[in-house]
């Protein structure tokens, strides 16, 4: 009976669900806080390690949370509950594969890091090398990252959009997109890193909170009760939502996609640059060891909450009702939180998706802009002799294009059914393809050149992004007999020859491959000096970059 | 802001120095002996995990109580480990390596390992 009257409901108000005026109120507030906090927060902000690094004054606590911020995209929160809703057992991996990947930041790459870079990822990767092709390798796979993620935020958004505010036409979810796009570029150039990182601080509590009351009361429908909330989820979904390969056991290739999906997630967070550059923004490695801690603890305790979120949402609303849903699988939560708490639930949970994705892009957007100002203009094109005003300067400009381009990425991702989830994954498929090998060659491996590093960071760059342009995911995957629509970027063509879905299988021990292979066949000889500077500084700390004192 | 000459506060002789010194062998030393074979580990389970999931679908169904099965549980077993790992490093950390970082960050600070060295050539 209820599912009968909620249908009525989503049919009645043409796709929407809840009352948009009361979803669009709660976002506006969220919106004007953090307003204030930004303006607050630009008071001090005129270096480059304030604008970049947020003066390296901010608290492990509070790195923690903000890292946590950053990390729980729209991807965690809508697109694993919805892969969870809709194929049980199959989604979860998401969790997993993103919780134990922070093991690698904060066994080998967090403190090192923080100890022996200034603001981006490529100051460590150029530490030992010639400075101008290996920064701009750097900046190219940062830039082609942080856009990868961005895509996934604003397709995010774009469905959101339709689901919650009731903007249905184009040209209104168009017009959404580009104030998504504008406030994000208004915290960046305001703000920069401090007021990026208070904006993450709130949304990472509200986001934390908000999955907290969800789990709280489906577990509370259940009795408390892990297995009848699992028997209510089969009932509704069948039992292979209990049970793996749902989503991916169809085929021999589908579980190498599987697989392939399970390693991208494991080794793309270290490579991350919008993640490594939150290391710079504390006062010691000793902070970024417990910022990386608090942000384990949070991300976990998040997942867990979003496992019961997505088979509460699998029990309650039902896999149909969910990809029948605009905005598709990435609308199970905010389904879910309707079934529950009626409008007022919904509006809260959907003004903390906006929130989410608004903040995230955020992040990306200073991280982009910092890699392109500090690494592309300041050491390539000006060869270090740029003055940091006019450095800062030159990123605040990059912030702006980078809004707009995203602004436009965006628009186009509102055509697109990809759960974010899946999106966001090709992002950590192309960071551990293109950036671990290179960080972990360089802080561990004393005879790693030049040329290695390149051979690593390009051929890791290029085999992903080529394999992902080749897939189903960008042409010709089969049609999906309840849409009618291919899952693939574009419809009615098929150019694709790699048949997995995510690339990492093949492009991650390519290019650990190719990092090794690159510096054996190299002439050049290593630098012993650097190297022994490298590892002193990595592993005690000193000459460390000192916090800004205020 | 750091003026960016006083980040080259060392030579490249005492930061070689500092390299070949027994402490900092020890040092790194202690940083490797947990996180190398950690890192083989956890990545080993996760991998197990990850071809359990696929390829060994009846085990990782079979329920133990209700409708829990071995696979959720050996997926709630990953966030378990990851919990424990953090927590086993922080207190190797705390123990093992930050002493002796500590201590050479400060007898690096000044300059007592460039200046060791030339004494030694000094008298050779």
């Amino acid at each position: 009976m209820a599912d009968v009257r909620a249908v009525q409901v989503v049919a009645a108000d043409a796709g929407t669900i809840g009352e948009p005026s009361v979803n669009i109120s709660i976002f506006a507030v969220f919106v004007l806080i953090t307003l204030v906090i930004t303006f607050r927060a630009s008071r001090n902000n005129s270096s480059a390690a304030d604008f970049y690094a947020a003066g390296r004054n901010i608290g492990g606590t509070q790195n923690g949370l903000a890292i946590a911020g950053d990390y729980l995209s729209a991807a965690s929160f809508l697109g694993i509950a919805g892969a969870i809703a809709v194929y049980g057992y199959d989604g979860f991996l998401y969790s997993i594969g993103f919780l134990v990947a922070w093991l690698v930041a904060l066994l080998l790459v967090a403190e090192l890091l923080r100890n022996t870079a200034r603001f981006t990822m490529a100051d460590v990767l150029a530490f030992r090398m010639r400075q101008g092709p290996v920064r701009t390798a750097a900046a190219i796979s940062t830039l082609v990252v942080s856009l990868f993620y961005l895509l996934a935020q604003m397709a995010g958004a774009g469905g959101l959009v339709t689901l919650l505010l009731g903007v249905s036409g184009e040209a209104a979810q168009a017009v959404t997109v580009v104030v998504v796009g504008a406030l994000m570029i208004f915290y960046v150039l305001v703000g920069g890193m401090r007021g990026t990182t208070y904006v993450q601080v709130i949304k990472a509590s509200l986001l934390i909170a908000g999955a907290l009351v969800m789990t709280v009361w489906v577990l509370a429908k259940y009795g408390f009760n892990l297995s009848s909330l699992i028997g209510g989820a089969i009932e509704s979904g069948g039992q292979q939502v209990a049970e793996p390969g749902a989503q991916y056991g169809a085929t021999g290739t589908s579980k190498l996609d599987f697989i392939s999906l399970g390693l991208a997630l494991v080794l793309g967070t270290a490579g991350l640059p919008h993640v490594l550059m939150r290391f710079y923004t504390v006062p010691t490695a000793k902070d970024a060891r417990r910022s990386v801690v608090w942000a384990i603890w949070l991300i976990g305790v998040f997942y867990l909450f979003s496992l019961v979120i997505g088979y509460g949402a699998g029990a309650l609303v039902g896999a149909e009702r969910i990809t029948g849903a605009p905005g598709g699988v990435n609308a199970a939560a905010p389904l879910l939180a309707f079934e529950l708490g009626g409008t007022a639930l919904l509006g809260i949970i959907s003004g903390v998706a906006f929130a989410t994705i608004l903040a995230v892009v955020a992040g990306l957007t200073i991280t982009a802009s910092a890699s392109f100002a500090h690494d592309v203009y300041a050491s390539v094109i000006k060869k270090g002799q740029a003055s940091p005003d006019s450095e800062v300067k030159v990123a605040r400009l990059t912030a702006i294009v980078i809004g707009a381009i995203s602004i436009g990425l965006g628009i186009l991702a509102l055509q697109a059914g990809l759960n974010i989830a899946f999106l966001v994954a090709l992002a950590f498929a192309v960071a551990a393809s293109a950036n671990l090998p290179t960080i972990l060659y360089t802080l561990f491996w004393k005879r790693f050149t030049t040329q290695g590093a390149l051979w690593s960071i390009y051929g890791g760059l290029i085999s992903c992004v080529l394999l992902i342009l080749f897939s189903p995911v960008v042409s010709g995957a089969p049609v999906n007999e309840a849409t009618g629509k291919s899952t693939s970027l574009f419809q009615d063509v098929d150019f694709s020859w790699f048949p997995l879905n995510n690339p990492g299988l093949v492009s991650i021990p390519l290019s650990f491959f190719l990092g090794w292979l690159g510096t054996k066949l190299s002439k050049e000889k290593p630098d012993v000096d650097k190297y022994a500077e490298l590892e002193v500084r990595s592993l005690t700390g000193i000459g460390a970059e000192k916090a800004v004192p205020h | 802001m750091t003026p960016p000459t006083d980040r080259k506060l060392l030579t490249p002789e005492e930061y070689r120095q500092a390299q070949d010194s027994p402490e900092f062998t020890e040092l790194r030393r202690r940083f490797r002996r947990f996180a190398v074979p950690m890192t083989v580990a956890f990545l080993a389970w996760y991998l197990l995990y990850v071809l359990l999931s696929t390829y060994a679908h009846d085990l990782m169904a079979t329920e133990v109580f209700g409708n829990v099965n071995v696979g959720l549980l050996l997926g709630l077993g990953q966030f378990v480990t990851t919990f424990l790992i953090t927590t086993l490093y922080v207190r190797h950390a705390g123990r093992s390596t930050d002493p002796i970082a500590d201590e050479m960050r400060d007898r690096l600070e000044a300059h007592e390992f460039g200046t060791a060295h030339r004494e030694e050539q000094t008298r050779g």
